[in-house]
């Protein structure tokens, strides 16, 4: 097929002026839209309203999605529970008999945690969580890591609180609708978390890869503190993020830098704890000065 | 073009005419919102392989700016920054003005080669916009989808076709 010609100006001057306009119109369009970007980049929060508003509408439809796939999770889950059902019975059993012992040393220790912080009057101020919300979507065609949370400034969630599920760190609040919001994946590339690894106490900071994946770098250079299945914790510096958080576990060691998994995984995390940002104690008060 | 207005045998919905290839785009966009929490990139950036498929298949219902609101609601869905797809869709429409010009000859595998082209492109080119300045996502992150894009864009196209003769019928 001969390819249709189209565009041709011929000698109407409508036709003309009307094809000019259009190039002018995309061309300022273009200029519009790098101004636009100038702006997210001087500003992320820029336009906070209209983002919300589309963050509200989008949590609509995926809300009522979201019903059904939950269904077909479960439906695979309890068909392939009746055919493992024997096998699996034996393992749990023998699981619940490892897990009660341990349970029952971790009382010991934290009752001997808290006699010891009681000991050494060491006050700590956890927040505790503003509310609870569902997970209900994501943005699995852009570039950048955002799960949607069904929770909105109503109910006082706002930019820059902390989520998390059961097993760990899910990520930052980003941005907030009425009734929904945009939450900052742990594997986004902006994310930037400060850890520690439980085994050595080193502090090291976790950025996102955008890959399901994080990296781990120490933040003192040289030697190999990374070993494969390291639990990498929150260590608080700085604020935001609560201390002793689990964030992820390290699967590859690479040098000085390791990849990491988080351990919340979000598509399975049903509810989420949102926490407002927390803030380090100041250790002593500075005396007043005497008169 | 003949005699549209008062025949009856050529009347059609305006409304029909003008808001399918629209719509089914804006509908591509809202793929964004099913109901998945990805860690990573895995679905096909739909609205802007609709848009690419319209716009192969009837140059001539597409202004050049069009682009441009179509892009804003992208961005607005996908969580992206605002303007990252304006720019694109719109630059690509005025690389394809040019295309149109320089190919003489149209066929579906032409029409292929230029979706496989142009979607790794601008693949490419919203990985470059939409990433803060301290990123660490390294540019294979859009593989897959991008993969998964150009597999399906002959499907894609099928479905604009049908789009657009049921848009046209009578």
């Amino acid at each position: 097929m001969a390819a249709p010609r189209h565009r041709r100006r011929g000698f109407s001057r409508r036709v003309q002026y009307g094809l000019f306009a259009g190039y002018v119109i995309a061309i300022s369009g273009i200029l519009l839209g790098a101004a636009l970007l100038l702006v997210a980049r001087l500003d992320p929060r820029a336009f906070g309203t209209l983002r919300g508003v589309v963050v509200d509408a989008g949590a609509l439809f995926t809300g009522i999605g979201r019903v059904g796939v939950e269904g077909l999770h479960g439906a695979g889950d309890s068909i392939s529970a009746y055919v493992e059902a024997g096998s699996q019975n034996e393992a749990l059993k023998r699981e619940l008999a490892r897990e009660r012992r341990a349970v029952i040393a971790a009382k010991v220790i934290a009752a001997e945690n808290i006699r010891l912080k009681k000991l050494a009057r060491l006050a700590e101020h956890l927040p505790a969580p503003i509310l609870s919300a569902r997970l209900i979507g994501s943005t699995p065609t852009g570039q950048r890591r955002f799960a949607t949370l069904s929770a909105g400034t109503s109910e006082g969630v706002r930019p820059g609180m902390t989520v998390r599920s059961a097993e760990g760190l899910v990520g930052r609040v980003y941005e907030s609708g009425i009734f929904a919001s945009r939450v900052l994946l742990l594997t986004d590339g902006e994310t930037a978390v400060p850890v520690k690894i439980t085994r050595s106490g080193q502090a090291a900071l976790a950025t996102g890869q955008g890959d399901g994946t994080m990296e781990v770098r120490a933040l003192i250079a040289g030697g190999s503190p990374f070993r494969r299945g390291d639990l990498v914790v929150t260590s608080g510096t700085g604020g935001v993020y609560t201390p002793n958080t689990p964030v992820a576990v390290v699967t590859t060691v690479r040098g000085d830098r390791a990849v990491a998994r988080p351990l919340a995984d979000p598509a399975r995390a049903d509810f989420a704890a949102v926490f407002p940002i927390f803030q380090a104690p100041v250790a002593d008060l500075p005396s007043q000065p005497k008169p | 073009m003949i005699a549209r207005r008062g025949n009856p045998y050529m009347e059609r919905s305006a409304l029909r005419v003008t808001l399918i290839p629209v719509l089914s785009v804006l509908a591509g966009s809202a793929m964004a919102l099913v109901p998945v929490i990805a860690t990573e990139p895995i679905v096909p950036p739909f609205g802007l392989m609709m848009l690419l498929a319209w716009r192969l298949l009837r140059p001539e219902i597409w202004p050049v700016w069009a682009a441009l609101p179509l892009g804003l609601a992208d961005d607005l869905m996908s969580g992206h920054y605002l303007g990252t797809a304006m720019i694109l869709w719109t630059v690509a429409f005025l690389v394809l003005e040019w295309v149109d010009q320089l190919l003489l000859w149209r066929e579906g595998w032409i029409e292929w080669a230029i979706a496989a082209v142009a979607l790794p492109a601008l693949g490419v080119g919203a990985w470059a916009l939409s990433q803060p300045g301290d990123s660490h996502t390294s540019v294979l992150t859009i593989l897959p989808q991008t993969i998964g894009a150009v597999l399906l864009f002959p499907a894609i196209l099928r479905l604009t076709a049908a789009l657009d003769t049921w848009r046209l019928k009578r």
